[in-house]
C-alpha cells in the first residue's frame, strides 16, 4: 500500500503541474510499483515490506529450483550438501527489511550494556499498556542474567559497577560523588583548588586507594546537520518514554531516573508525550496540576552564597570544613550555563596580553613625508653637455648647492672618519691592491673595454626625464639601463640580422629601429629616445614604450660574446630568418648550430618530445596506443584478516614420447562490458599463433601436496598519486621445475607514500616483513604445448551496507566455484580431463575509506610469442 | 687436421652496368624497387608512373592519372597496390594489375615530395612541401588523413617507415623520428637542409644526406654521429642516398654524374660509379641482392656485381 500510495501521489502531483483535467484514477490492478533498479514489484504482504519475494513468491528462479543431481553411491560418494537457510534467500531477504538482514553487528556476547535504540522504542510503546503504565520499571529492576563479556572481564579484574576503569589512585574518595547545583553568577576563585588538595590529603588516609572516577568520554560526533552549534533536536526518548532532561541543570552527571522513579519521585516520572514550555500539557497527561508554562522556580536556585551544600547532602550545613570545601571543577562550568556538545572548558585561563598604548605624537608632527632630491653637484661635471642641456631644458630640478647632510647614516666611513678626526687606516684599501700588477692591469683593461661607461654611469645618478622628484630612485635605475644600452649599441655596425622584438607591430618596430640607430650613432640616451617615440601617444604610453625599448635594446644586444665570435652563422639561417621562431628557440638554434659545426652530434642536437599518435594510426600500425591514462587518487585504511587453508593433492603420471608440430592461428577478440551498476561481464578470447617444435620424451610422476596457511594482517594506508609509464618487453621462456609443499606465513606491513610527478618520480617507503618457508619436494622439467579451455564460473555475493560517514561495514560471502576442465589433446591422443571444484568461503571485515586519484600511463611493448587459448568469462554480481 | 676457415666473401659492389632502360616518360624523377626487388617503378615528369621488370627490362604497366610530374612512388608488400605522389598535391593509390586509380588523396597544400606505405600497407605516409606529413588510411573510405604531423618547419623532403617508426627529413635541417610505440618524437638537428633519409637494415642507424654535400650516419637511439661521408656534390638538388642490402656500404647520388659508394665502417670511398654526365636524380638499392638502380635524365640504369646476371 505504501508504494502504491506514493505512486498515486506522484501521479497527482504531475497532473497538478501540467494543469490537465483530472483523469480517472488508475484502478488498483493497473497500478505498478518499481523498485530502485526499475524492476516491477508485485505486492505480497505487509510483513515483507509489501512486496513479493523470490520468483512469484517462490524460492528460486524462473526455471524453478534445481534439485541436486543424483549421484550413484556405488561409484562415488555423494557429496554432502549442507544447505543453509540463507541459500534460499534472495537479496531482499538479506536487505534491511528482509527476514535475515545481513549487517555486521556485534553479537550479544560482545555488546556493551548500551541499549539498542529500536528495541528501546518498542519497549517504550509496549510499556504504555503495561501494568504500571509509562514505565519499564520491572525490566529495569530485573537485571539481565547475562552481562556482556567486557563487563565480565572487568568484573573479574576487580571492577565494580559505578567505578571508573584504570589503576586505583590515592585520592579523595568523595570526589566523584560530588554533585553540583546551579550557583549564583559569581565564579568561584580558580586558584583555591591546590590548597584544597592539601586539605583533602590530610583528610584521606594515606594507605587507602580509590577507584578512579567514572568519566564519560568526550563524544566526538561529527556534525551531520546544518543546525548551529549546540542545537539539539527534539529527543524522541522524551516524547515516548516520558523522560526529560534532569530537572536540575547539571551538565555532567545526570540524575538516575530509575532511582527517582523507583522511589516515587513525581517530578522525574512523567507519562509519554511531548512536554515543555512550548507544548503545554498533552492529552495523555493526567497531572494537570503541574506547573506547565514556567517550571523554573526559585527553589531550584541557591539563595545563600558561600556555604553551599555538598552534592550528596549527607552532612548539610554541619559538614566538616574539609568536606564542604570539596569542589568539583564542574562548578565553573555550571556558571556558564550550558556547554556545547563536544566542547570542554579550558583548563588554563586565557593569557592576558598586555596592551600598549600608542605613542604620543609630538605636536609638530606631520604625517606626510617629502623626499628631497639628492643630487650631487660634483657629478654634473661627468655629464655630457648635451645631457646637462637636456636636463636643464626638461625641468629645473638640479640643485646646484651641496645638499645638506641627511644625518650620520648618509655618511660613508671616510666622511665619518674626517668628522671624528681619525687617521686613515693603514694597509690595502681595495682588493685590487692585493693583486699582482699584471693581473690588475689585465682586469682593468677588461673592465674598461667591456664596461666603461656603466661604471661611469653609476656616478651619474641623475634623473633623466621630467618626473616627480619622488621617482628619483627609479629614474636613476632607468638611466643606468639606458646607459648600458648605449654602451652596448654604440659603434655597432648595422646588421640586418638583429632581432626584431616588435615585429607584430610594424610602426612600433620602426620606432624601435629608429631608437637603435640613434644608439648606434652614439646619441646619448634621452633626446634620442624621446625623439624616437611617437609624440601622439599619451604620457603613460610613452613611458611604457620607453621602458620597453630600453629593455629590449639591452636584452637583444648585438652578439659580441666570445662564443658567437668563434662560430660563423650557417647558410641555413638565412632561410630560417623568415620563419617565425620564438626568442628562446632562436638561441637554441645557435647552440645547436655550434654543436653541428663542431660535429658534436648527440645530446646537443637531439631533442625528444612527447608525441601522441592518433589512436587509429596505432591501430593501423598494429601497436598499442602508448598513451592510455587513468587518474585515481585513493586513501585506504584497511584492516584485513584472512585465514585460508587449502589442501591440494595431485597425483599425475605421464609418459610421453611426442613429436609435435603445432601451428596456431589467432584472432584476438576482446569484449569488455562494464556496467557501473556493478555487474561486470568480461569476455576475453585470445588466440595466438605459434610455431613450436617439441621433441620430448619424458616420464614423470607428480605428487603435489599443497598446504597453505595464510594469516594476513594488513594495515594499509595509501595515498597514491601515480603517473606511470610502463614499458614492458616480455620474453618468456619457461622451464618449470616445481612441485612443492609450502607453508607460508606472511605478515605484511605496508606503508606507501607515493608522490609521482610528471614522468617517473616515485617516492616510496615500503616496509615488508615476509616470512617464507618453501620446501620443494619434487623436480620436474617439461615443455608442453597444450590447448587449454578454462571455464571459470565465479559467483560472488557481496553484501554492503553503507553509512553516510563513509564507513563501510561489509560482509562478503564469496562462493567461488571454479570448474576447470582441461582438455589436452596431443597428436598421440592423450586426453586428460581434470575437474577441479573449489569452494571458497571468505568472511571479511573491512573498513574502507577510499579516495582514489590514480594517474596511470601504461605503455606496454610486448614482443611475445606465446601459446595460449584462453577463454575467460567473468560474471560478477554484487548484491 | 682442420681446414682453415674460408675467407669471408668481400662485399660486392654494383660495378657493372647490366641494363639501361629508356623510360620514355620525360625525366625520371625517382626510381624505386618494389618490395621483393623483381620490379622497378619509375616516376616520370610526364605525369606517368611505369612498372618495369628488372630482369628483362620490359615495360609492364603504365599508370597515368596524375596531373603533374610524379615525384615518388612505393609498392605494397604484397605487390597488389602502388602509391605515388605528384606535384599536383595529390597522392594516388593504384591497383597494380588493372592500373586503375583505387583512391586519389588530396589534402596537401603543396607538392608531395615523398610517399611510403607502412609495412602492412594499411597506411600511406606522404611528406610534402607544405611541411606536413599526412597519414592516410587505406582501409577505410575516409578521404581525410588519420593524422597530420606538422612538426616540420619547412618542406618534408624524404620519409621512411620501418615497423613502428617514421623517419622524416626536412628542409629545415632536422631529421625527425616518430616512434609510435613509445609515443615520442626525436628531432636531430643537422643544420643543412635534408634531402634524403634512410633507416639502416638493422634498424639501429639513420642515414641522412643534406645539402652541405655530406651524408651522415647517426645512431638512432642517441643521435650521435657514427659516420660522415663526403666527397660527392649535393648542393641544390634533392638527391637520394641509401645503404646497401647488407648495410656494408653507403651510396649517394651526386650532381657530378656519379654514384658515390663508401664503406660504412671505414668511411672511405669504395666506388665512384660513373653514371653519366648529368645529375644522378635517384637511386634505389635492391632489398636483398647487390643490385642498384640509378636514374639520370630519362634513363634508368641497372647495375650489378660482376657475377650478376
Amino acid at each position: 500500500e505504501r508504494g502504491c500510495s506514493s505512486v498515486k501521489d506522484k501521479d497527482r502531483g504531475e497532473r497538478g503541474c501540467s494543469n490537465e483535467p483530472r483523469k480517472k484514477p488508475v484502478p488498483l490492478h493497473e497500478q505498478t510499483v518499481k523498485d530502485e533498479k526499475g524492476r516491477y514489484q508485485r505486492f505480497h504482504g505487509a510483513f515483507t515490506g509489501g512486496f513479493s519475494a523470490g520468483y512469484f513468491n517462490t524460492v528460486g528462479t524462473k526455471e524453478g529450483w534445481a534439485p541436486s543431481t543424483f549421484v550413484s553411491s556405488r561409484q562415488q560418494k555423494a557429496e554432502k550438501h549442507n544447505a543453509r537457510p540463507q541459500d534460499f534467500m534472495d537479496e531482499e531477504d538479506f536487505g534491511e527489511h528482509g527476514i535475515a538482514p545481513s549487517e555486521i553487528s556485534t553479537s550479544q556476547e560482545f555488546t556493551s550494556s548500551r541499549r539498542d535504540a529500536t528495541r528501546e522504542k518498542a519497549r517504550a510503546v509496549s510499556a504504555q499498556a503495561a501494568v504500571i503504565p509509562g514505565d519499564t520499571l520491572l525490566e529495569e529492576l530485573i537485571a539481565p542474567a547475562r552481562s556482556s563479556i567486557g563487563v565480565e572481564l572487568l568484573k573479574r579484574m576487580g571492577w565494580k559497577e559505578g567505578q571508573g576503569v584504570g589503576p586505583r589512585v590515592k585520592r579523595k574518595a568523595g570526589r566523584q560523588q560530588t554533585g553540583s547545583r546551579l550557583y549564583g553568577c559569581v565564579l568561584p576563585p580558580a586558584g583555591s583548588e591546590d590548597s584544597e588538595g592539601e586539605d583533602e590529603d590530610e583528610f584521606a588516609p594515606e594507605d587507602v586507594t580509590f577507584a578512579p572516577k567514572d568519566v564519560t568520554p568526550v563524544d566526538f560526533n561529527p556534525r551531520l546537520g546544518v543546525q548551529g552549534l549546540g542545537y539539539r533536536s527534539l529527543d524522541p526518548g522524551l516524547a515516548l518514554m516520558g523522560r526529560r532532561d534532569p530537572e536540575h541543570m547539571d551538565l555532567f552527571r545526570p540524575q538516575s531516573e530509575t532511582r527517582s522513579r523507583l522511589f516515587g519521585d513525581k517530578r522525574g516520572c512523567r507519562r509519554g508525550g511531548v512536554a515543555g514550555q512550548a507544548f503545554g500539557v498533552g492529552a495523555l497527561e493526567d497531572d494537570d496540576d503541574e506547573e506547565v508554562y514556567h517550571r523554573d522556580s526559585l527553589s531550584r536556585y541557591d539563595t545563600v552564597l558561600g556555604g553551599e551544600e555538598p552534592g550528596d547532602g549527607l552532612y548539610g550545613w554541619t559538614a566538616p570544613q574539609q568536606y564542604t570545601k570539596k569542589r568539583d571543577k564542574s562548578k565553573d562550568a555550571s556558571y556558564l550555563g550550558k556547554i556545547l556538545e563536544g566542547f570542554t572548558l579550558a583548563q588554563n585561563p586565557a593569557e592576558d596580553h598586555p596592551i600598549f598604548p600608542p605613542p604620543s605624537l609630538p605636536r609638530d608632527y606631520r604625517p606626510v613625508h617629502r623626499f628631497r632630491p639628492t643630487l650631487d653637484a660634483s657629478a654634473l661635471s661627468g655629464v655630457s653637455p648635451a645631457l646637462a642641456e637636456a636636463l636643464r631644458v626638461s625641468k629645473g630640478h638640479m640643485v646646484p648647492e651641496e645638499p645638506e647632510h641627511g644625518g650620520r647614516h648618509q655618511l660613508d666611513s671616510g666622511q665619518r672618519r674626517t668628522l671624528l678626526g681619525e687617521d686613515a687606516l693603514q694597509g690595502p684599501s681595495s682588493v685590487m691592491e692585493l693583486l699582482k700588477p699584471e693581473d690588475r692591469q689585465r682586469l682593468l683593461s677588461m673592465r674598461s673595454s667591456s664596461n666603461t661607461s656603466s661604471t661611469k654611469t653609476s656616478q651619474d645618478a641623475m634623473p633623466l626625464w621630467a618626473g616627480p622628484p619622488a621617482e628619483g630612485g627609479a629614474a636613476s635605475e632607468d638611466l643606468r639601463q639606458q646607459q648600458e644600452a648605449l654602451t652596448v649599441w654604440t659603434g655597432v655596425q648595422t646588421s640586418s640580422q638583429t632581432f626584431r622584438p616588435f615585429e607584430q607591430n610594424p610602426s612600433k618596430q620602426a620606432r624601435y629601429e629608429l631608437y637603435l640607430n640613434r644608439l648606434k650613432q652614439g646619441d646619448r640616451g634621452a633626446c634620442g629616445l624621446e625623439q624616437s617615440l611617437d609624440p601622439g601617444m599619451t604620457e603613460w604610453e610613452r613611458s611604457r614604450e620607453r621602458d620597453e625599448f630600453v629593455r629590449a635594446s639591452i636584452l637583444y644586444r648585438p652578439s659580441s660574446s666570445t662564443l658567437t665570435s668563434r662560430f660563423t652563422r650557417a647558410q641555413g639561417q638565412e632561410a630560417e630568418a623568415g620563419l617565425e621562431a620564438s626568442r628562446d628557440q632562436e638561441g637554441d638554434v645557435d647552440d645547436k648550430q655550434a654543436a653541428v659545426n663542431m660535429k658534436l652530434f648527440g645530446k646537443l642536437t637531439r631533442e625528444t618530445f612527447e608525441w601522441h599518435p592518433d589512436k587509429l594510426l596505432c591501430k593501423r600500425f598494429n601497436i598499442p596506443d602508448p598513451y592510455t591514462r587513468y587518474t585515481h587518487t585513493h586513501t585506504h585504511t584497511q584492516t584485513h584478516r584472512y585465514k585460508h587453508t587449502h589442501t591440494h593433492t595431485h597425483t599425475d603420471t605421464h609418459t610421453h614420447t611426442n613429436t609435435h608440430r603445432y601451428t596456431h592461428t589467432h584472432t584476438h577478440r576482446y569484449t569488455h562490458t562494464y556496467k557501473h551498476t556493478q555487474i561486470h561481464t568480461h569476455t576475453h578470447t585470445q588466440i595466438h599463433t605459434h610455431a613450436y617444435r617439441h621433441t620430448h620424451t619424458h616420464t614423470h610422476t607428480h605428487r603435489y601436496t599443497h598446504t597453505y596457511k595464510y594469516t594476513h594482517t594488513h594495515t594499509h594506508r595509501y595515498t597514491h598519486t601515480h603517473a606511470y609509464r610502463h614499458t614492458h618487453t616480455h620474453t618468456h621462456t619457461h622451464t618449470d621445475t616445481h612441485t612443492h609443499t609450502n607453508t607460508h606465513r606472511y605478515t605484511h606491513t605496508h606503508r606507501y607514500t607515493h608522490t609521482h610527478a610528471y614522468r617517473h618520480r616515485h617516492t616510496r617507503t615500503h616496509t615488508h616483513t615476509h616470512r617464507y618457508t618453501h620446501t620443494h619436494a619434487y623436480r620436474h622439467r617439461h615443455t608442453h604445448t597444450h590447448t587449454h579451455t578454462h571455464r571459470y564460473t565465479h559467483t560472488y555475493k557481496h553484501t554492503k551496507i553503507h553509512t553516510q560517514i563513509h564507513t563501510h561495514i561489509q560482509t562478503h560471502t564469496d562462493t567461488h566455484t571454479h570448474t576447470h576442465r582441461y582438455t589436452h589433446t596431443h597428436a598421440y591422443r592423450h586426453r586428460h580431463t581434470h575437474t577441479h571444484t573449489h569452494t571458497h568461503r571468505y568472511t571479511y571485515t573491512q573498513i574502507h575509506t577510499y579516495i582514489h586519484v590514480h594517474t596511470y600511463t601504461h605503455r606496454h611493448t610486448h614482443t611475445d610469442t606465446h601459446t595460449y587459448n584462453v577463454s575467460c568469462e567473468y560474471f560478477y554480481v554484487n548484491i | 687436421m682442420s681446414f682453415p676457415q674460408p675467407r669471408p666473401q668481400a662485399p660486392q659492389l654494383p660495378k657493372h652496368l647490366l641494363r639501361t632502360i629508356d623510360c620514355q616518360q620525360g625525366a625520371v624523377r625517382a626510381v624505386r624497387f618494389n618490395a621483393d626487388g623483381n620490379y622497378l617503378l619509375s616516376c616520370g615528369s610526364d605525369k606517368s608512373l611505369k612498372l618495369w621488370s628488372v630482369s628483362r627490362g620490359t615495360l609492364l604497366k603504365t599508370y597515368s592519372g596524375h596531373g603533374y610530374e610524379v615525384l615518388d612512388a612505393d609498392g605494397s608488400y604484397d605487390n597488389s597496390q602502388l602509391c605515388s605522389c605528384s606535384s599536383d598535391k595529390s597522392l594516388i593509390l593504384w591497383d597494380v594489375a588493372t592500373a586503375q586509380v583505387t583512391r586519389k588523396l588530396r589534402g596537401h597544400a603543396g607538392k608531395v615530395n615523398c610517399v611510403q606505405f607502412n609495412e602492412e600497407a594499411t597506411v600511406i605516409l606522404s611528406g610534402s612541401l607544405d611541411g606536413t606529413v599526412r597519414c592516410w588510411d587505406t582501409r577505410s573510405r575516409r578521404f581525410e588523413p588519420i593524422q597530420v604531423l606538422d612538426e616540420a618547419r619547412d618542406s618534408v623532403s624524404s620519409l621512411k617507415v620501418v615497423q613502428h617508426e617514421l623517419l622524416t627529413g626536412s628542409v629545415d635541417g632536422r631529421v625527425r623520428r616518430y616512434d609510435l610505440r613509445m609515443g615520442e618524437l626525436h628531432v636531430d638537428f643537422v643544420s643543412s637542409p635534408i634531402t634524403c633519409v634512410c633507416f639502416s637494415q638493422d634498424g639501429q642507424c639513420t642515414l641522412s644526406s643534406s645539402l652541405d654535400s655530406t651524408v651522415r650516419l647517426l645512431d638512432k637511439s642517441t643521435g650521435e654521429m657514427l659516420g660522415e661521408f663526403t666527397g660527392h656534390k649535393m648542393k641544390g638538388y634533392k638527391l637520394d642516398c641509401c645503404l646497401s642490402a647488407k648495410d656494408t656500404h653507403v651510396l649517394s647520388c651526386s650532381e657530378d654524374g656519379h654514384v658515390y659508394c663508401w664503406d660504412l665502417v671505414e668511411g672511405s670511398l669504395s666506388l665512384k660509379l660513373p653514371v653519366g654526365k648529368a645529375v644522378v636524380q635517384s637511386l634505389s638499392f635492391h632489398p636483398t641482392e647487390t643490385c642498384l638502380l640509378t636514374a639520370m635524365e630519362g634513363r634508368v640504369q641497372v647495375w650489378g656485381s660482376a657475377g650478376g646476371s
